[in-house]
């Protein structure tokens, strides 16, 4: 089994969709420890994406080329840190998936090159309290059931429960990369926006792909 | 303008981006940096295209597209956090040939904005403009005081070490503030000499300006190189002149 370009452009659409309805919470997990603005930001990026997506003639020909579409989109229009950092990711991400399908190993080709842009960008690893925390845990999650013979959905399914996991052991960590180090110590007891965000946006690529099956 | 300073001159090769989360950051900063550096390219790249917060990576693109265009080098200066990351997204897109040509300096904005201004359009290359607003922190923070200043002797006379001295009193009303600084450097960018005022870099606007010299203050001037006499002697009528402010 396989997942195809609807799959892809269906995740950008619950992506945005879960985005916009979290709007609320992101932006007060942000209040916190940041600035505030990512759950804004976020919903004024993927709110130009589905106009990017409605105003295309014909659908794109490989998944690569809906990630690049996010990816420019998100870098123009986001306007925080999280507009290079999910910029990069679904770049590199689109770079490693080039066909209009993807098996199990494709999904976690795909999840790797997300996390390389993530950690390429931001200069993150994980225990920084970071979105590194939510999407390295869910790369080796995938690649693990992956490797133990799982479909793509159930592939997606474990990166999706292991960066739920990674998010919220972000509450007690101190950060120390990104707007939220500028608290030092009291960085610590709350959960870290990026790593939410990324949870949610993992989480409906499970659906998308529950939705194709 | 002085005069003293031919402003009639090629562009720098030299330009500069200014990235910043705010449009009236990037803007404000780009002027003032450009009223002491006319003959350099300043793009201001600053807030989303709705005119909101934040960074914009196509703002950003062409901003560094236009300044470096005709062959330019180019310095960019950020702001925080999103600026310096959409800057390094940016340059890890474009053509290698001009990502080569582009450093992003991790400087203070305005500080590092001024003093690479300052010293493109002494018309340096790119690595020494990167340096200097690079260094442009150290030249400014707490510490960073004024030398004192050398023992007066005759003016414009060689001594012995082959330094040309002079000494002059600060006529300006507003002291050496940043724009006769900025002419004082400048001006200086076309000697082959090496010039000290009260004992810091006088091709150095901010070092000119932490001295925070008042009307009636004492300047030694020190030089040495080729063309010392010369300097002192540009540089001692421009401040007769109280630099064109009086």
């Amino acid at each position: 089994m396989t997942l195809d370009v609807a799959w892809a452009v269906d995740w950008v659409r619950a992506s945005a969709a879960t985005v916009v309805e979290h709007r609320d919470e992101l932006v007060e997990l942000d209040r916190q420890i940041g600035d505030g603005d990512h759950g804004e930001n976020l919903k004024r990026g993927f709110t130009a994406v589905l106009a990017k997506l409605d105003a295309l003639e014909a659908p794109p020909a490989t998944i690569g080329d809906v990630l690049k579409l996010v990816a420019t989109t998100l870098m123009s229009t986001v306007g925080g840190a999280a507009g290079p950092l999910y910029g990069t990711a679904y770049l590199r991400a689109a770079k490693a998936c080039g066909s209009s399908s993807v098996d199990s190993a494709g999904v976690v080709a795909l999840l790797e090159a997300g996390l390389e842009g993530i950690v390429a960008r931001g200069k993150a690893t994980t225990g920084e309290k970071t979105m590194v925390d939510a999407w390295s845990p869910a790369a080796e999650a995938a690649a693990k059931a992956s490797a133990d013979g799982a479909q793509p959905a159930q592939v997606l399914e474990a990166a999706a429960v292991a960066a739920a996991a990674g998010a919220e052991a972000t509450v007690p960590l101190v950060a120390t990369k990104g707007r939220a180090s500028y608290l030092g110590e009291r960085s610590a007891g709350h959960l870290d926006p990026g790593a939410r965000s990324s949870q949610l946006i993992l989480e409906a690529a499970v659906a998308a792909a529950d939705r194709a099956a | 303008m002085t005069g003293t300073v031919d402003d009639v001159r090629e562009p720098a090769a030299v330009a500069l981006v200014l990235v910043s989360h705010s449009r009236e950051l990037a803007a404000g900063a780009a002027e003032l940096a450009g009223q002491m550096a006319p003959g350099v390219l300043i793009v201001a790249a600053g807030g989303m295209a709705d005119g909101g917060l934040g960074t914009d990576y196509e703002h950003i693109e062409q901003a560094i597209e236009r300044a470096a265009s005709d062959g330019r080098s180019v310095v960019v200066l950020t702001d925080l956090g999103s600026a310096v990351l959409t800057t390094e997204a940016v340059l890890e897109a474009v053509a290698p040939e001009l990502a080569q040509r582009v450093r992003l300096a991790d400087a203070p904005f305005v500080e590092g904005g001024v003093a690479a201004a300052v010293t493109a359009h002494g018309g340096a290359g790119l690595d020494e403009v990167a340096a200097s607003a690079e260094h442009a922190a150290a030249s400014f923070g707490p510490g960073a005081s004024a030398a004192v200043g050398a023992p007066e002797v005759a003016p414009g006379e060689a001594t012995d070490d082959g330094v040309v001295r002079a000494s002059r009193t600060l006529l300006n009303p507003l002291g050496l503030h940043a724009r006769p600084a900025a002419v004082v450097a400048r001006m200086l960018a076309g000697y082959d000499a090496t010039v000290a005022v009260n004992g810091v870099n006088a091709a150095s606007v901010l070092e000119l300006m932490k001295l925070g010299a008042t009307q009636g203050a004492q300047l030694q001037i020190e030089a040495s190189g080729t063309q010392a006499r010369e300097a002192v002697a540009a540089l001692t009528d421009a401040i007769d002149a109280g630099f064109g402010e009086i």
